[in-house]
Parts: C-alpha cells; sequence; structure tokens
C-alpha cells in the first residue's frame, strides 16, 4: 500500500499541511517539516517556491518570496524532500507551479521526485488538457499526479479532472485564491457529495481553511482537510523559531480533524 | 442577459469622411450607408486570400498550440470560463453582425483605416530602400490596443460578463480598456504595478477620468508581469462575472488568436493600401515586439506572401548581455501566464525580470505564435537597445515630424540598420504602433533633459 494510500485508511480523516519550502531559508525547513509531523499531520505538502505564484494569496505569495530571496533552488528542495525521507514515512507532496517542475523536462523531474522519495506532485496550472507530458512521466515513475477540482468543476468536467488522478483529489473549496475568504460548509458538503460520485479516490478539501473548528467541520464529511496559509503565516512571524508554534497549530488542528467523526452529529 | 442589440446593422449611417477605394480618396461629404455596406466595403478593401492547407495562417490548433507553444496552462478554476470563451469566440466569428459591429466601431469610433505613409526624408536619409509607416498611432487613444480592446469587450457583452478587468505595463492598455468600458458603460478594475504607477502618472490619471478603477499592486517586482498576476487572481474569484481583457497576444488559448485576429486589422488594411498605392506587396515588414500583438497584427495577414520578409523587434535593454526583455533572443520555452512561450528565466524556470526604456516593451515573455514563427524561421527576429531606440525616436522626430512612441522607436532603430543595406526600389513596411506623447518624461529624463 503507497503511503499516501495509508493516509487515507487510518480510521479517521486526514490532516494535510502545507508549507512553503525554503522559507525562511533552505536550511530551516527540515525542522518545519519534523514540527508538523510531530504536531500529528498525515500528508505534508511543501510548495515549490515560484517567482509567479498567481494561484496564492498574500501569504503564501510572501512565502515564495521569502524563499526565493533565500537562493532556495530546485536542487534544495530535492535534498530536503530526501532527507526527510530518512527520518519519517509521512506521505510528501510537492505542490507548485508548472515551470519550475517542467523546466528541466517533465521526465527530469519526475525521477528526482521518485529518488526522493515524493510521494504525489500538485501542479496548480497544468489543467488535464495540457497533461501530456508531467501525468504520463510521474505515473511512469510511480508517483502520485494529484489534481484540482474547484467550485466551477461540474459533472461535466469531473471525468477529465478524474481521468489520470491518483494519490487523493484536491478540492479547492472557494473560486479564487489561497488563504482569503472560506466556502459555506454547506456548498462542501454538497461539493464534496458530488465529487464522492465520481470517484473513489479520497477527498481533501483546503482553501481558507483556518481554524481547528473549521477542520473539524469538514472532516465530518471530506477525507481529508489541508492547512496552508495559517502555517505558513506562524513561519513568516517566528522564522527560524517557527517549528514550535508550528508544531502547536498542527496538534490542535490534528486532534480536531481526526475526532472529527467521534462526536455524535449535532 | 445583457446583448448588443443587431438592430444596430440595420441603421443608415452617415459617411461624411474620406472614403477610401483602393487607396483612391474620394470625398463623398453626406452620403449615406449603411452599416453593412460600409462593412462589405472595409471586406473588399482588407481582402486578403483565403488560408490553404498548408498555410502559416492555419494556426493555433483545436487545443490552441502553435506548434509546442500556446496551449491553457491555468489553474481549474478558469479552466470552464477559458473553454466558454473559445465557444462563444467560435461563435462570434461565425456571426456577421459581431463583425459588422467591431468594423463599424473601428472605423467611426477608433478612426480606421489608419493611414499607410511613405516617408521621404527618412528614406531620404537612409539612402536604401523605401520606408513606409502604417499609422496606428493615429488611432484613438494613440496606439494599435484600442482594436484589440473593443473586440474584447464586444465578446464580454456577448457573454453576459458585467465587470471587466485588465493588466497594464505603461498605460497604453488600460488607457484602451478604460475608454471602451465607458463606451459601454461597464465598471473597469486595472491592474498596474506600483512602481508603473509612480512612472506613468498621466496614464493613470487618464484611466481614471475614464472612470476605471487602477489598483497598484505591489507583489514581485511591482511591473507588468506582477500586474497580470494580479489581474489573473481577481479573475479566479470573480469568474462568474468577469471578463479579462488581455492586452497583447499572450496567455491562455483563445487569447493568443482572438487578440491576433482583431489586431490582424493592421496588416490586412496595410497589404490592400500597399498594393493599391504601389501595386505591390512589401519586401521587409518591421515591428517592435513586447508581447507582439503589433507584430503579429501587422504580419498574420502577409504570412502566406512568399516574397514578404518579416523582422520583429525585441528591446535589448542595456544590451543582452546585461538587462533586457527579449525572450526570444535570451530565453528559452517556458510555461507562464497560460501559454507556454519563450521565457526570461533561470535554469530552475524561474522568472527573470525584464528591462527597457519601453515600459509597453518591459515583460519577460512573449507571445506564443511568434515563438512558433521563429523556430519554423517564417519571421526573423532581432533586437535594438536603449540607446538605439532612443535614437531612432529623435530620427523620426526630425526627419518626418512624427513624435513616436518608445516601442515602435525599436522597430524604427531596426530600419534604420536594414534600409542601407536594401535596393531603392524595395519597399519596408513598418508598424508605427503608438506615439511618444506618453513618453516625453522618459526620454527627456534620458537625455537628461529636465521638464
Amino acid at each position: 500500500m503507497s503511503r499516501l494510500t495509508t493516509a487515507f485508511t487510518k480510521g479517521h480523516p486526514a490532516l494535510v499541511t502545507f508549507v512553503t519550502a525554503g522559507d525562511p531559508h533552505p536550511g530551516a525547513t527540515p525542522a518545519i517539516l519534523d514540527a508538523l509531523v510531530a504536531g500529528g499531520a498525515d500528508v505534508i505538502e511543501l510548495g515549490m517556491p515560484f517567482t509567479d505564484p498567481m494561484a496564492d494569496g498574500p501569504a503564501i505569495q510572501a512565502a515564495n518570496l521569502r524563499a526565493l530571496a533565500a537562493h532556495t533552488t530546485t536542487a534544495d528542495i530535492f535534498r530536503i524532500a530526501a532527507d526527510f525521507r530518512t527520518r519519517h514515512d509521512v506521505p510528501l507532496v510537492l505542490m507548485g507551479y508548472a515551470n519550475p517542475m517542467v523546466s528541466r523536462g517533465a521526465e527530469w523531474f519526475a525521477a528526482e521526485c521518485a529518488k526522493a522519495g515524493v510521494d504525489g506532485v500538485i501542479c496548480v496550472d497544468i489543467p488535464p488538457e495540457e497533461d501530456s507530458e508531467l501525468g504520463p512521466a510521474l505515473r511512469a515513475a510511480g508517483v502520485a499526479l494529484i489534481r484540482l477540482a474547484t467550485p466551477t468543476s461540474d459533472a461535466a468536467r469531473l471525468p477529465a479532472i478524474l481521468d489520470g488522478s491518483s494519490g487523493f483529489l484536491y478540492y479547492v473549496s472557494v473560486a479564487g485564491i489561497t488563504g482569503k475568504q472560506q466556502a459555506a460548509q454547506a456548498s462542501i458538503e454538497a461539493a464534496v457529495a458530488l465529487l464522492k460520485g465520481a470517484t473513489s479516490l479520497p477527498i481533501a478539501v483546503g482553501f481558507g481553511v483556518r481554524t481547528p473548528e473549521q477542520a473539524a467541520k469538514i472532516a465530518q464529511v471530506a477525507d481529508g482537510v489541508v492547512v496552508g496559509s495559517a502555517l505558513v503565516e506562524i513561519v513568516a512571524e517566528y522564522g527560524e523559531n517557527a517549528p514550535d508554534a508550528v508544531r502547536e497549530l498542527t496538534q490542535a488542528l490534528a486532534d480536531a480533524v481526526h475526532s472529527a467523526r467521534d462526536k455524535a452529529p449535532a | 442577459m445583457p446583448r448588443l442589440s443587431p438592430m444596430v446593422t440595420a441603421l443608415p449611417h452617415c459617411r461624411r469622411e474620406r472614403i477610401s477605394i483602393v487607396g483612391i480618396e474620394v470625398r463623398k461629404p453626406g452620403l449615406c450607408w449603411t452599416l453593412a455596406s460600409a462593412s462589405a466595403k472595409r471586406a473588399r478593401m482588407t481582402s486578403v486570400p483565403a488560408p490553404a492547407a498548408n498555410s502559416f495562417r492555419n494556426q493555433p490548433d483545436e487545443r490552441g498550440h502553435f506548434g509546442q507553444f500556446g496551449g491553457r496552462y491555468v489553474a481549474e478554476t478558469l479552466m470552464p470560463l477559458i473553454l466558454e470563451l473559445e465557444r462563444e469566440y467560435t461563435r462570434a466569428k461565425a456571426d456577421p453582425s459581431f463583425a459588422a459591429e467591431f468594423d463599424d466601431l473601428l472605423e467611426h469610433y477608433v478612426g480606421r483605416p489608419s493611414p499607410l505613409y511613405f516617408a521621404p526624408r527618412l528614406t531620404e536619409e537612409l539612402g536604401g530602400a523605401q520606408v513606409w509607416f502604417k499609422r496606428d498611432e493615429l488611432n484613438h487613444t494613440g496606439a494599435h490596443k484600442i482594436n484589440n480592446c473593443v473586440g474584447q469587450i464586444l465578446l464580454a457583452i456577448r457573454m453576459g460578463k458585467t465587470r471587466i478587468i485588465a493588466e497594464t505595463g505603461a498605460g497604453q492598455h488600460g488607457v484602451a480598456t478604460a475608454t471602451v468600458c465607458a463606451r459601454f458603460g461597464l465598471p473597469c478594475v486595472i491592474y498596474m504595478g506600483a512602481k508603473d504607477v509612480e512612472r506613468q502618472a498621466p496614464n493613470v490619471f487618464r484611466m481614471k477620468l475614464l472612470g476605471a478603477e487602477v489598483i497598484p499592486v505591489k507583489s514581485g517586482a511591482c511591473t507588468l508581469k506582477d500586474a497580470m498576476n494580479d489581474a489573473l487572481r481577481d479573475w479566479v474569484a470573480n469568474v462568474h462575472d468577469t471578463f479579462y481583457i488581455i492586452g497583447t497576444a499572450a496567455g491562455p488559448h483563445p487569447y493568443p488568436e482572438l487578440v491576433r485576429d482583431f489586431q490582424s486589422v493592421i496588416g490586412k488594411e496595410a497589404r490592400a493600401q500597399l498594393l493599391a498605392r504601389t501595386g505591390r506587396l512589401p519586401d521587409l515588414l518591421v515591428a517592435a515586439i513586447g508581447g507582439g500583438s503589433n507584430a503579429i497584427g501587422l504580419f498574420h495577414p502577409f504570412l502566406d506572401d512568399p516574397s514578404v520578409k518579416m523582422l520583429g523587434v525585441e528591446a535589448a535593454g542595456h544590451g543582452l548581455d546585461k538587462e533586457h526583455a527579449a525572450s526570444l533572443a535570451g530565453g528559452r520555452p517556458g510555461i507562464l501566464h497560460g501559454n507556454k512561450t519563450y521565457l526570461l528565466q533561470d535554469e530552475d524556470g524561474q522568472i527573470t525580470e525584464a528591462h527597457s526604456i519601453s515600459a509597453g516593451l518591459d515583460y519577460p515573455g512573449i507571445g506564443p505564435e511568434h515563438s512558433w514563427l521563429k523556430d519554423i524561421g517564417r519571421v526573423d527576429y532581432t533586437s535594438v537597445t536603449d540607446v538605439e531606440a532612443l535614437e531612432a525616436f529623435q530620427l523620426l522626430c526630425r526627419t518626418e515630424g512624427i513624435i513616436p512612441a518608445l516601442e515602435p522607436s525599436h522597430a524604427i532603430a531596426a530600419v534604420r540598420k536594414v534600409a542601407p543595406t536594401m535596393a531603392k526600389d524595395q519597399i519596408i513596411l513598418a508598424n508605427l504602433c503608438g506615439r511618444g506623447d506618453k513618453d516625453i518624461f522618459t526620454v527627456a529624463d534620458a537625455l537628461g533633459v529636465e521638464l
């Protein structure tokens, strides 16, 4: 069973956490990842910084710029991932934009992912229509391509999104950028129901999820909850000293998500 | 859903201006035409043979690709809208009332056809080929940008969109967008890098006068690329009611195609005008390239004329070995802002900052069709530096009494190099895509003059 599959079959919903690699500098990332694991994250998304993160809100934009200002390279990211894999079994997913991923060729990128023990890849700006290279290369290397579904993905479009998707399906709960608005619980529930009818992949819901309370509500219907900007803001505030605060928030989120279905429904 | 009333096509319109049929200008004051006959005449005047099967004018393919370039590299949230835009554009192309309304606005609002002008003193000074200019700087708002904005706002209205956004660098596209929004009564938000807001205060004021909201973008390097990022962020959050009027022949499919089509009026007119005036086609076309919309607009109708050579001119800034904006000369293929194209980037695929004295050329990418035309060798591309463009700017002022924008000054600099190497009976047709009023402060500053 793959590490990603394991993460979604623990008998409770999964907490998926996001931080940007190299923020505030490449040497600081390993301790932040360790804090996410210690806090109970079930899946870790490691953001690949990009100069033009056009799907991200202010918090993650700033994290991208901090990482690049600290000269974070693609090689640094794979080094961080490979070292992480020697310490932990938690699945690691690289998330980012197309250009840094395909810059040396999709096959090179897929091979590096496999070598570093990366379990999956989320590429924000390669829709299924343009996925003739990255997806096939990743699949051939045994790395999951995790696609995004959004509030604008209607039933007619879902088959295209799901074709070639693996690992889990990431439901972007708001039409917008990361970290800004949050979606109404009812719309999340309706969307998850629609997606569940179309795929057996686990559904993780993200964008705008900041607090344990919100996360717990979403975890009542989704297989996973993604929290990114709230963690990235802690890194922005504490820099190198972020691990303690990152672990604390992760712990609170993990407790809420893992126990979300224990309570009797209200 | 608000739609433009097709009834306008039935209204008689008065043409009091000159009527230019095959280049002979006839004064017919007070003569009334219906729009349909005006547009039929325009079609005659600008007719270009239909593309053959092996045509260079059949791009992009049905998936929006120009060879390996172009495509639709956007976030999933935008995909349904991008696909809907493509369907609507296909319907619009097949709808004669769309073409009629577009042609009518270009004629009566923009002031087309723009003149084709033989530049005698510049030709004499350079001592080689005859230099002709397509005078798109005489358009309403002072540049070619308005051609595209008219087309896109008509599409936006067809799609029932009620809010317009755009990005702008120097402010020319922002002004053109604000102009058509005022004309059609739609709210307009312009994203402009905070640095450009400072550098281009007169255009910011123009946009505000026209009723647009100008949002200074403080992310990244605070210039055009960052303005485009923020426009995309707005769009993704407001897909339900918002239309994004992209200013150049780049971005996700179908933008490169539709911007090219709207701008092709430049080349269609120029081809017919030159044929009428000289009985022949030009030997060389020259146009400046940032994103490349004025160049593709001039080149495209000539692509299947094998005797016509073409030269696109990128901005070499301080020099190709220093900071510049020449994506074809100094970049390599990559993915940004919805399309695959040549980009200025480092080995990790991080986008590098462009530099040009001309804010309109100051962009690290280029339209995907140019990337394709470069790779197949149909169009030659060169670059000129800030200094060469400044010299050309002054040369045109002095020899022809025309103050060009800094963007076409790059084309003029290339003409200055190539004309002396050509025979006196050969013809160069260059696109004068914008006027220089907006640039006088930049030029004065570069020349060390205090205003």
